[in-house]
């Protein structure tokens, strides 16, 4: 099953990633705060990712990894 | 499980400067991911300019240099003259390339300069705090175009694919855009196309990538590519304004 | 023994960076040096070299950073209003320690002036060749030969201390014919090895960045004050000059360039005459000779400065001896040369006394 992995402390909360994925499993964590005090995004529902990359293909700062 | 996306190794792990959202960095990986995917990084030299890239030389694994503002495609002729077998590209944003850079972008066209520059268009001068550039569009509101660009004071964008592609030197000129996934897949075949014409020895190569400035542009990131698609894309249309490897219709028969 | 032959400075002066290693120029048409550029034209593509007509002098200066950044040894050349335009460019040599020549065959100033022989830019070439904290070394020839021997040395001492150097030079010299020897470098010179290019790392290093930026004021304070080491140590090793009967000189006539040579002549005219003169000729402008000067300041009772502008190195003499004697200017400016009898006049003026 595939797997997005989001740095939390590369993550600028800029939400690129969420807008361009498209099964909507990736949101802003609002319980977290990395150092450079932005929510980062992380992936809510897993199961449902497809493994496309479109999350990583959006994101400016090579924060997210994906494996399949 | 294998890996099927990361960070490409002529992509430093330094963290960009860049503003949330900006789209410089999905630009930064293209160049590094090309290099990676032609092996061309222990051979490249970039070029950085004067711009909210100027810190280029930070996030690159090849070689780099610090170029003045507009200087970056004589710096990087310096470079090939010198280093002939070398890839060399220059990373240049709007005010740099097309505002106090033209001459030298001009010039490396008219040359046919082996070089590659990856300009990026987001019709503003960022690093500065959001000034109109030469690509500002008509109307648009920048800092220095308070009431919107008045054709009539301050004249109009320049269109730089259209302009060089009309010199020989110029191999392969196109636009592109990295406002959603499938145009940022067309901006990286562009990008290595270029790159893979440099290293062939084949002239100059520029890929115009319009790109967004949330923080200037004073919109949300997201809405920033809105506003690119909805703004920038209509001024500047996409696609491939010239290309030396393109086999002409009459040429495929000409039987 | 090299073969003697006659030839037009400015292209005795291409030849000699050729045989100094370089192979690689970028230029733009301004006289009165273009020949340095049409010479380069000639020569450079039949010896693998780069001979590069820019699209200005501003694109000319990069492409010299971009070849120095990149570790070769380059050459650009210009005169006074095509320096100007290249003081961005060596700031930024400066400010990232990139070795490179600049050559400027000096024209009346200011703005664009005329196009006849003048001195009128030694304020620009050692005091501000662009923003900054910085020097850049300075030779100040005085015939085609010395010209064409400097070269090599500007070369290697730019490659050494990883800072610019320029020939500073002028139309006289440019457009003049002199008989001169060019020592022939044989299957080329031994370049120095340069780790710290920007050339591609051949992943077998890490990357070079070549880079005059640092945000951070205490970084390029610290970079700055180091590169300010270096300019002291070029100022104690590698200050040169040509001292001519100054131990017993009462006036000493300070000049440098196509005005040394003039002066050296009307030096000799005045000791014909019984009059004690000599001759300081600085040759390297910056490091300027200091010390020397103020040996001189012991024994010496005044000096003249004669130089082809309006009176700028004058300030550095007075300097140099903090003032403990007079020092008198005498010069022409807009191109008109002084002649050894309008020196000799001077310095008897002075021996007698009078002001």
């Amino acid at each position: 099953m595939p797997k997005v992995i989001i740095d939390p402390d590369v993550c600028k909360s800029c939400e690129l990633c969420i807008t361009a994925c498209p099964k909507n499993i990736i949101d802003i964590d609002k319980k977290m705060i990395n150092d450079k005090g932005y929510h980062p995004a992380i992936v809510i529902d897993q199961e449902k990712c497809i493994g496309c990359s479109a999350c990583a293909i959006m994101c400016p700062d090579c924060a997210i990894t994906v494996e399949r | 499980m294998a890996v099927v996306f990361k960070r490409p190794h002529a992509l430093t792990n330094v963290p960009t400067h860049y503003c949330p959202g900006c789209t410089h960095g999905i630009i930064h990986r293209l160049v590094a991911e090309a290099l990676d995917e032609l092996d061309l990084e222990g051979r490249t030299v970039g070029i950085a300019p004067v711009g909210c890239a100027v810190m280029a030389y930070d996030y690159f694994n090849c070689d780099m240099i610090e170029a003045p503002h507009g200087r970056a495609p004589a710096i990087a002729t310096g470079v090939k003259r010198s280093v002939p077998d070398s890839i060399v590209f220059t990373y240049q944003g709007d005010g740099d390339l097309a505002a106090i850079g033209t001459a030298e972008t001009v010039h490396a066209a008219a040359r046919g300069e082996n070089i590659t520059i990856i300009f990026v268009n987001n019709a503003i001068y960022g690093m500065t705090g959001g000034q109109m550039a030469p690509t500002t569009l008509p109307n648009q509101v920048t800092q220095t175009s308070p009431f919107g660009r008045d054709i009539s004071q301050a004249g109009f964008p320049i269109k730089v694919c259209e302009m060089l592609s009309t010199l020989e030197g110029s191999s392969y000129i196109a636009r592109v855009s990295v406002d959603c996934v499938r145009n940022v897949n067309i901006a990286k075949k562009a990008i290595k196309k270029a790159f893979e014409i440099q290293s062939q020895g084949r002239g100059f190569t520029l890929i115009e990538v319009l790109s967004t400035c949330p923080t200037n542009w004073g919109v949300s990131p997201k809405d920033a590519l809105q506003w690119l698609r909805d703004n920038l894309i209509p001024y500047y249309p996409l696609g491939v304004y010239k290309d030396v490897t393109e086999v002409k219709k009459e040429e495929l028969c000409d039987g | 023994m090299e073969e003697r032959i006659l030839m037009k400075g400015n292209e005795a002066l291409a030849e000699a960076a050729i045989q100094a290693g370089c192979i690689r120029f970028f230029g733009y048409p301004i006289t009165p040096q273009t020949e340095v550029a049409a010479y380069m034209s000639k020569r450079l593509p039949k010896i693998g070299g780069t001979y590069l007509q820019a699209e200005s002098e501003v694109a000319a200066v990069n492409m010299l950073q971009g070849a120095g950044a990149a570790g070769a040894r380059a050459m650009t050349s210009s005169s006074s209003p095509g320096i100007s335009l290249k003081t961005e460019g060596i700031s930024y040599m400066a400010g990232a320690d990139i070795p490179g020549l600049i050559i400027n065959v000096q024209r009346g100033g200011p703005g664009l002036g005329g196009i006849q022989p003048s001195q009128a830019d030694y304020w620009q070439a050692t005091k501000a060749p662009g923003h900054g904290d910085l020097h850049i070394i300075v030779f100040a020839p005085s015939s085609v030969q010395e010209m064409v021997d400097l070269v090599e040395n500007a070369f290697d001492l730019s490659d050494e201390y990883r800072i610019p150097a320029m020939i500073l030079a002028d139309g006289l010299l440019g457009q003049m014919m002199e008989p001169v020897t060019i020592k022939k470098s044989e299957g080329g010179k031994k370049l120095p090895e340069k780790k710290w290019a920007a050339k591609g790392h051949g992943h077998k290093r890490a990357h070079n960045i070549i880079n005059s930026l640092y945000l951070k004021a205490a970084d390029l304070e610290r970079v700055i004050n180091e590169r300010f080491e270096r300019y002291k140590e070029l100022e104690v090793k590698h200050t040169r000059c040509e001292r001519y009967m100054t131990d017993d000189a009462d006036v000493v006539v300070v000049a440098y360039g196509a005005t040394g040579r003039i002066a050296k002549a009307a030096v000799k005219a005045a000791r014909e005459q019984g009059v004690k003169a000599g001759l300081f000729r600085p040759i390297t402008l910056w490091p300027f000779p200091k010390q020397d000067l103020k040996d001189i300041a012991k024994s010496a009772k005044a000096f003249l400065t004669v130089e082809m502008s309006m009176g700028q190195m004058v300030d550095d003499v007075k300097l140099a001896i903090d003032c403990k004697r007079p020092v008198d200017f005498f010069g022409h400016t807009g191109g008109i040369v002084p002649t050894p009898q309008e020196v000799l006049d001077k310095i008897l003026k002075l021996a007698g006394g009078e002001r």
